[in-house]
């Protein structure tokens, strides 16, 4: 544990007794990614990896471009990755918003009914272990269009984990919250809005936040489909036809750091919605 | 052990007893088993019981003798295997807002205030109320368990006797016939008991609903109750005897128990559990 000091709380600190102070918790995955970028630098330098050097990103022309001018626009798919980006989150945000509706739909359903749930479970455990690029084929056949194709792989990867926490969450309303309907008679509407939702929450959101991640995980097997379109995804594989290694990486590291964004933002959204519960 | 009903010293409790064709509230020969892999376990035996309108009853016996299963079946949260308990001339069958309970742990919903609980009972038990009249109910219970000040704090703010409180207060909003208690101040400290029992007390003289309440507390009940049952000791457990507490009511804690009335009463009922119907801790 890092000794606290003996100060006033709200005693003002110079900024740099601050980064001293605190260096406990900014240091160590400073020095990891440091160290990590830095191993990697001279194992493409000395020809070990056939992976370009992180500086390379920087020095040559395509990725640098890339990096500066994120909002470039010369018509068609030679677009700057903020585009890219906003293309790819749309439909993210098409399959998770219909997973979402879907699966909390369901997920209250076999929740409520055993029977149900008895019926469909092993159908369900067996579903969400098809990873999301062997639906791109079925996908494909099922819609015959690229567009609904690439939602519905994203739909099918993200809807499980929301669909199996919600179904979760609404079996662990305490017995004692029930008694309370039923000894009071409320009507099923009252049941669900007052006391279904408000205790099921903290699952749905877990499930919520699990599938947000999975979403754009399933974005590189959903647009791969979709040749020809604005993406990061399609971004990616159009490089790598194209053996543009350094945009690869570009790529792949610019899809981390907004599943990062994704997952934190959930993760403060749950925070705001469902407090200490 | 014998489950032989001795005749008790103190006032015959047949007296007491309605008689049982019109009774408020009446348990008619009411056996419950549950099966097990075991065979049945037959939990109650063949109980007969009468309950007078506007009683309070303490229900007292070891733990496992059936208790919360004899409460709930007047709640409906449990059914008879064999015979009935019958209100009102209506025979019972589920849960229902004249019968309502005050749940072991609390059973409030954490995400709303006091307020907000006590309200969702009123309006979901008589919806039709104006607005106006619904709040009015609400906050005259809040403030009669003394909860004015708090009302507008989330659940998980209160301390155990605050929440108690509040389940009182919601209880109590909707009007019930019946009140259902089991065990309702077991988690509490010795003072906050004490006030809650006091509290309860004054609630009830202006109410006076009919009360059912399971205590493990020799001493609550004799403030509290009218009669006091004794079970047997399950499995197969029958009321053993029923005590007549006949202070007179308005009760001050402090001139109960300087009537030799109450150590009598004490002793009677320390004897039948201690004694008669001692726990075998070594048959579980």
């Amino acid at each position: 544990m890092v000794p606290t000091s003996s100060r006033r709380p709200g005693a003002s600190i110079s900024p740099l007794r601050w980064l001293t102070r605190s260096s406990g918790s900014w240091l160590p995955p400073l020095l990891g990614t440091g160290g990590f970028l830095l191993l990697w630098q001279i194992l493409s330098s000395a020809g070990v990896i056939a992976l370009p050097a992180p500086s390379s990103l920087f020095t040559e022309e395509r990725t640098r471009t890339l990096i500066f001018y994120p909002f470039y626009d010369r018509g068609g798919l030679d677009k700057g990755l903020f585009w890219q980006t906003m293309a790819s989150l749309s439909r993210v945000a098409q399959g998770y918003t219909l997973a979402a509706l879907v699966g909390i739909a369901v997920g209250i359903t076999i929740g409520l009914k055993p029977t149900i749930n008895r019926a469909f479970d092993p159908l369900f455990q067996f579903l969400r272990m098809v990873a999301p690029l062997a639906w791109v084929p079925i996908a494909l056949v099922l819609f015959q269009n690229n567009q609904p194709a690439a939602i519905f792989v994203i739909f099918i990867t993200a809807i499980w984990p929301i669909l199996i926490n919600t179904a979760e969450g609404v079996r662990q309303i305490p017995q004692d919250y029930r008694n309370v309907a039923l000894v009071l008679q409320m009507s099923s509407r009252r049941f669900f809005t007052k006391v279904l939702i408000p205790s099921a929450l903290p699952y749905i959101f877990t499930g919520l936040r699990i599938s947000i991640g999975l979403a754009w995980l399933a974005i590189i097997a959903a647009e791969i489909v979709m040749p020809g379109t604005l993406g990061i995804g399609f971004f990616i594989w159009d490089a790598y036809q194209q053996n543009y290694v350094g945009e690869i990486v570009l790529g792949v590291i610019w899809i981390g750091a907004i599943g990062l964004v994704l997952d934190r933002l959930m993760a403060w959204l749950q925070t705001r919605i469902s407090p200490g519960q | 052990m014998s489950t032989l009903i001795q005749p008790a010293p103190m006032g015959a409790p047949a007296s007491a007893a309605p008689p049982p064709g019109d009774a408020f509230l009446r348990f008619e020969n009411v056996s419950k088993v549950y099966p097990t892999a075991t065979g049945p376990y037959t939990v109650l035996d063949a109980i007969d019981m009468a309950v007078n309108q506007g009683e309070f009853m303490c229900v007292i016996g070891h733990s496992g003798c059936g208790k919360s299963t004899l409460l709930n079946m007047v709640s409906g949260f449990a059914t008879p295997t064999e015979g009935q308990v019958i209100l009102h001339g209506n025979r019972i069958t589920k849960p229902g807002p004249d019968r309502m309970v005050v749940f072991q742990g609390y059973a409030l919903l954490p995400w709303f205030t006091a307020y907000e609980n006590v309200y969702l009972a009123v309006d979901s038990v008589k919806p039709d109320l104006p607005e106006r009249e619904k709040k009015e109910i609400t906050r005259e219970h809040l403030a009669m368990v003394g909860l004015t000040e708090a009302a507008e704090k989330k659940i998980l703010q209160l301390s155990g006797g605050m929440k108690q409180r509040v389940a009182i207060a919601r209880a109590l909003a909707i009007r019930p016939e019946v009140l259902i208690l089991d065990e309702p101040f077991g988690a509490l400290d010795a003072i906050t008991k004490e006030e809650l029992q006091e509290e309860l007390l004054t609630i009830w003289n202006t109410q006076k609903c009919t009360v059912l309440m399971i205590t493990h507390d020799i001493d609550e009940a004799l403030f509290l109750a009218d009669r006091l049952v004794m079970m047997t000791n399950g499995p197969a457990a029958k009321i053993g005897e029923i005590m007549d507490i006949s202070f007179p009511r308005p009760r001050n804690r402090e001139e109960i128990m300087e009537d030799p009335l109450y150590y009598d009463l004490r002793n009677q009922a320390l004897d039948f559990l201690y004694s008669r119907f001692a726990h075998d801790d070594t048959a579980d």
